[in-house]
């Protein structure tokens, strides 16, 4: 991934902090207290055992859901009171893929292009293409296999030039091929100084970035 | 590194184009209220009989409240996919204001489902004896009154996208929000059909049109973010 380390020198220095994160989901206490610091390249794994709250974490960290408690700092300033900024630059990947059946590849990021900040300096076929995906261009969704609909989901993340990327089990149905292909974006991004958080079971062996892993 | 941020109307525009598209390639989704429509307006026929007098006279209520009926059938979608399928995530988290989304969401929506249902009225107004005079009105109630129900439905079906039953939940909601739009609407075609003035009423139905349009999409992004916080 060629693109983001040109970019190195044009970046301010990025952080992305939570304190005191509390989440009760139906009388549960999922966790309390739970609290980090990520700097740029750095990557933060958040594994545990189904039901722990790995999703419900992810998802108040992007700023779907609330904290019960606990506030969530990007670039030290609050999430919540700066939507819009941080939206610019965030992405998240959910576990559902967040595309259309009906649409193809390319109508599928073209949409997703269209509500972000895009990259202007890769073209949406070439993103397919660097994801695999190149002979999919005009094929449904519908017909795509279920990796390969988890390919064109993080395919998004190329499209846009976000420095924090929350992803979520982005592993799940990729072959050998397309979790290597994960892994290196995923070192390309923090080589670029990128911020990742990831929820997964897998072990990422990504070498020379600080990795931090909280175990719910 | 050269960013490029979207103009809103480029936001609106895609995704009008996107559900669009969605919709076009959903053709039984799109015929299904149609079908309704037709049928439920036949079935008044078959039960009060071939009499041009009779039918006249329930003409306007007869379509108007088989198009309400239909126009409920088509709701329970309007966010129901995106939100399956992870697509209502991402319109939460675009940089850009989530309340053009769903008017581009809402403006689709008429114009997938209302635009047919316009037409057919027209047809089926002939059918059920409607006079000459009154099928003009009839067009102007239904081009001010059909979005009213797009803007308030969207507010409802953003209420309870994902509740388990929410289709008859939805439906139960919105039909008595639809009364002043149905009261209005047929008192039109009514006195169009008697030969009276109907100024007044299109200015209420109008006037109801401009609250809707100016509450309903702000309703609507509030409760999307309440259903999916």
């Amino acid at each position: 991934m060629e693109m983001h380390e040109t970019e190195q020198q044009h970046r301010v220095f990025n952080s992305f902090s939570a304190n005191a994160l509390t989440c009760i989901r139906n009388d549960v206490v999922l966790f309390s207290g739970l609290g980090f610091r990520l700097d740029c390249g750095e990557v933060l794994q958040i594994q545990g055992p189904n039901g722990s709250g790995k999703t419900s974490l992810l998802r108040i960290l992007c700023g779907l859901a609330l904290p019960d408690d606990g506030a969530i700092l990007w670039n030290e300033k609050n999430i919540y009171d700066h939507r819009q900024d941080y939206f610019k630059e965030m992405s998240y990947i959910g576990h559902v893929n967040g595309i259309k059946m009906e649409l193809t590849a390319l109508e599928n990021l073209t949409i997703a292009g269209a509500l972000a900040v895009t990259n202007q300096s890769i073209s949406l076929p070439d993103i397919l293409e660097k994801m695999g995906l190149a002979e999919h261009e005009n094929t449904p969704a519908r017909k795509l296999s279920s990796g390969q609909r988890r390919r064109l989901a993080l395919a998004r993340l190329l499209i846009t030039d976000t420095r924090l990327w929350i992803l979520d089990e982005p592993l799940t149905s990729l072959d050998d091929y397309g979790r290597q292909l994960m892994r290196d974006m995923i070192t390309a991004h923090a080589a670029g100084n990128g911020i990742t958080v990831l929820a997964t079971h897998d072990l990422v062996d990504i070498q020379r970035h600080k990795i931090t892993m909280i175990n719910l | 590194m050269q960013m490029f941020h979207n103009s809103t109307s480029t936001v609106l525009i895609a995704v009008l184009k996107r559900d669009l598209v969605i919709g076009l390639r959903h053709r039984s989704e799109l015929f299904n209220p149609l079908v309704f429509f037709f049928i439920v307006v036949t079935m008044f026929v078959l039960a009060l009989g071939p009499y041009e007098t009779t039918l006249r006279q329930v003409a306007p209520a007869v379509i108007w409240v088989a198009a309400l009926l239909a126009s409920t059938l088509s709701l329970d979608m309007m966010f129901h996919s995106d939100l399956d399928d992870g697509s209502l995530e991402q319109f939460l988290l675009s940089p850009h204001p989530l309340i053009i989304i769903v008017v581009a969401k809402i403006l689709a929506h008429w114009l997938l489902t209302a635009a047919p249902l316009i037409v057919a009225a027209l047809f089926l107004g002939l059918m059920v004896y409607l006079p000459q005079t009154a099928i003009m009105p009839l067009l102007l109630t239904l081009l001010l009154g059909t979005p009213v129900l797009s803007l308030v439905g969207a507010v409802l079906a953003a209420l309870t996208v994902g509740l388990r039953g929410s289709g008859i939940l939805l439906t139960l909601l919105i039909l008595p929000l639809y009364i002043p739009v149905l009261i209005f609407s047929v008192a039109t075609v009514d006195n169009a059909a008697k030969g009276l003035a109907i100024t007044g009423e299109l200015y209420f139905l109008g006037a109801i049109l401009v609250l809707a349009a100016t509450l309903a999409p702000l309703a609507t992004t509030s409760s999307l973010r309440i259903r999916l916080g």
